[in-house]
C-alpha cells in the first residue's frame, strides 16, 4: 500500500479491514479470513517486548483463562485447545502467565532471546512443597 | 441469526474468532481490550461500532491501520453515541421501507466510550439517545481517569485518587469530589436494561452483553477497566487488580431492569477490606501516611454504604 502523508490523505477515504467480499466474519478463523495491508493484523508490537511467555503444553489443562483475559488476541485457540502463541500480537504483558492455574504454570515469562527448546528443558518442577507440609501436619 | 449465541463455558467461547485485532497500541496489560473482545465475542450478528476519542479510539485506528474487523465511525469526543444512534435510525427506516439488502441479518448497534466522554463530555449525547429509545447500546470503559490526555481528573474519579489535574501532596490529598453514579443516571432515564460488569468476571460480563442484545431499547453497560498506567499497578496484574475491585465491593456487580428492579448478580464469598484495593495502586499510595489515613475508613464507610443500600434495594424489588 501506498503510504501518504497528512495532506495526502483524501476527505472520506476509508480504511477497509479486508480484501474483497467478506461474510460472517464472526465465524470465520483468522488464517481463513482475506485481511487487507490496512488491518492492524499484518502489523507488528513484537518489539514492544522485552519478555516473552512460553507455553509447556505438557502441563496444561486447556481451561483458557489466558485466552479469554489476553489483550492482544495473542492466545491461538482452536477446537477448545490452547495451540500456542501469536508472537507478532503479544505486547508482553504477562497477564496469560498470572493467570494461569496449574503447578507448575504451563505459561512462563522468558527473556525475549532465549529459546522455546531450552526454556522447555529448563522449566520449574511441580511445586510440591505445599503439599508435604500438609503431610506433615497430618 | 439473531438467534442468541451459546456460550457454556470458557472452552467453548474460546471458540470464538475475535472481530478485534492485535497491533493496535493500547498499553501492555489494558483492560480496554479484554472488555472489546468480550462484548464483540458475545454474539456472531453483524455489528455495527462507533467509538467516542479515547484510549480504545486513538490505539486502534492509527493511520494507515485499523483493529476493527467491523464496520466502525469515530466523529468526536461526545458523539459516539448519537453516531450510532443515526444509523440504528437509518436502519430502521430501510428496513420500514423495505429497502435492506441483506434483510435476513440482524446487526446489533454498540457504541463504546470511556468514562471521560460518557460521565462528562457526551453526557447529554448519551441522555438524548436513551430518551428516543434507540436501539443500542451504550458500553462505557471506565477507568475512572482520561488517562488518554495523561490522566487529568473526570467526574468518574473517585475520591483521593491522585490526578495531574488534582495531585496529591502536602496540602491536599487529590481529587476531592465523590464518583458520579452513572448507573442510577441511565436508570432514571427509564432503560429497559442497565448493568456494570467487570472484564474479570467474564461469564457475568457475557451473560448481561447478551441480556443486552435481547433487550429492546437503549441500553447501557458500565465496564470497569483498570488502567495499569493511571491507576499504577504493574501490566499484569491487570486482573488481579479487576477481582481485588469486585471483591472489595468498591464495583459491585448488579443489573437495574425497566429502571425499576435491581439484581445483585455477584456476591463474593469472601468480601475483602477496601484497604487491600487501595494499597494495590499507585495512585492511592499517600493515602497510606498518617496525615490522610482517615480517608481509608472514610472510603470503606462509603462502599459498605453503597452496598448496603443495593441490597436493600434488591430486597425491595424496586
Amino acid at each position: 500500500m501506498e503510504k501518504k502523508g497528512w495532506d495526502g490523505f483524501e476527505i472520506g477515504a476509508m480504511l477497509r479491514s479486508f480484501d474483497g467480499a467478506t461474510r460472517d466474519i464472526a465465524t470465520t478463523l483468522p488464517e481463513d479470513r482475506p485481511y487487507s495491508q490496512s488491518n492492524s493484523f499484518t502489523a507488528s508490537v513484537a518489539d514492544w517486548r522485552i519478555e516473552k511467555p512460553l507455553f509447556n503444553k505438557d502441563y496444561c489443562i486447556d481451561c483458557q483463562f489466558c485466552w479469554v483475559y489476553c489483550p492482544d488476541m495473542s492466545i491461538i485457540s482452536r477446537d477448545k485447545k490452547m495451540v500456542g502463541i501469536d508472537f507478532d500480537h503479544c505486547k508482553g504483558c504477562g497477564i496469560c502467565v498470572e493467570v494461569c492455574p496449574t503447578n507448575p504454570k504451563s505459561l512462563l515469562m522468558f527473556a525475549e532471546q532465549q529459546d522455546e527448546e531450552s526454556a522447555i528443558a529448563e522449566w520449574p518442577k511441580k511445586d510440591t512443597s505445599k503439599a508435604k507440609e500438609e503431610a506433615k501436619d497430618e | 441469526m439473531s438467534e442468541i449465541k451459546k456460550i457454556k463455558n470458557l472452552k467453548e467461547f474460546s471458540t470464538s474468532a475475535d472481530r478485534f485485532e492485535g497491533a493496535n497500541l493500547l498499553c501492555p496489560g489494558c483492560a480496554h481490550s479484554i472488555i472489546v473482545r468480550e462484548v464483540l465475542n458475545a454474539t456472531n450478528d453483524d455489528l455495527i461500532l462507533a467509538a467516542s476519542t479515547g484510549c480504545l479510539e486513538v490505539c486502534t485506528a492509527v493511520y494507515p491501520y485499523t483493529s476493527w474487523d467491523a464496520s466502525w465511525i469515530h466523529i468526536g469526543f461526545e458523539n459516539g453515541s448519537s453516531a450510532v444512534a443515526g444509523a440504528e435510525a437509518m436502519y430502521k427506516a430501510l428496513k420500514n421501507k423495505g429497502r435492506l439488502k441483506q434483510p435476513d441479518r440482524t446487526p446489533k448497534f454498540v457504541a463504546f466510550g470511556g468514562d471521560g466522554a460518557t460521565y462528562d463530555i457526551g453526557f447529554q449525547w448519551i441522555s438524548g439517545c436513551f430518551e428516543r429509545g434507540h436501539n443500542m447500546m451504550y458500553v462505557c470503559l471506565d477507568n475512572e481517569v482520561y488517562a488518554n490526555t495523561g490522566g487529568q481528573r473526570s467526574s468518574s474519579t473517585p475520591i483521593g485518587s491522585s490526578t495531574t489535574t488534582a495531585p496529591a501532596g502536602r496540602v491536599s490529598y487529590g481529587e476531592k469530589m465523590m464518583k458520579k453514579d452513572m448507573m442510577a443516571i441511565m436508570a432514571a432515564h427509564g432503560a429497559p436494561y442497565v448493568a456494570q460488569v467487570a472484564p474479570n468476571k467474564w461469564k457475568d460480563m457475557v451473560a448481561k452483553i447478551q441480556k443486552g442484545f435481547a433487550a429492546e431499547g437503549p441500553v447501557y453497560i458500565n465496564a470497569m477497566s483498570a488502567c495499569t498506567t493511571e491507576w499504577k499497578f504493574a501490566p499484569e496484574d491487570t486482573i488481579a487488580i479487576s477481582d481485588l475491585a469486585v471483591d472489595s465491593l468498591v464495583f459491585p456487580l448488579y443489573e437495574i431492569i425497566n429502571g425499576e428492579k435491581l439484581n445483585i448478580t455477584y456476591r463474593p464469598k469472601n468480601i475483602i477490606p477496601v484497604r487491600d484495593y487501595l494499597g494495590a495502586q499507585g495512585r492511592f499510595k499517600h493515602l497510606f501516611t498518617k496525615q490522610y489515613e482517615y480517608l481509608i475508613d472514610e472510603w470503606q464507610k462509603n462502599v459498605d454504604k453503597k452496598w448496603d443500600y443495593l441490597q436493600r434495594r434488591e430486597e425491595a424489588s424496586v
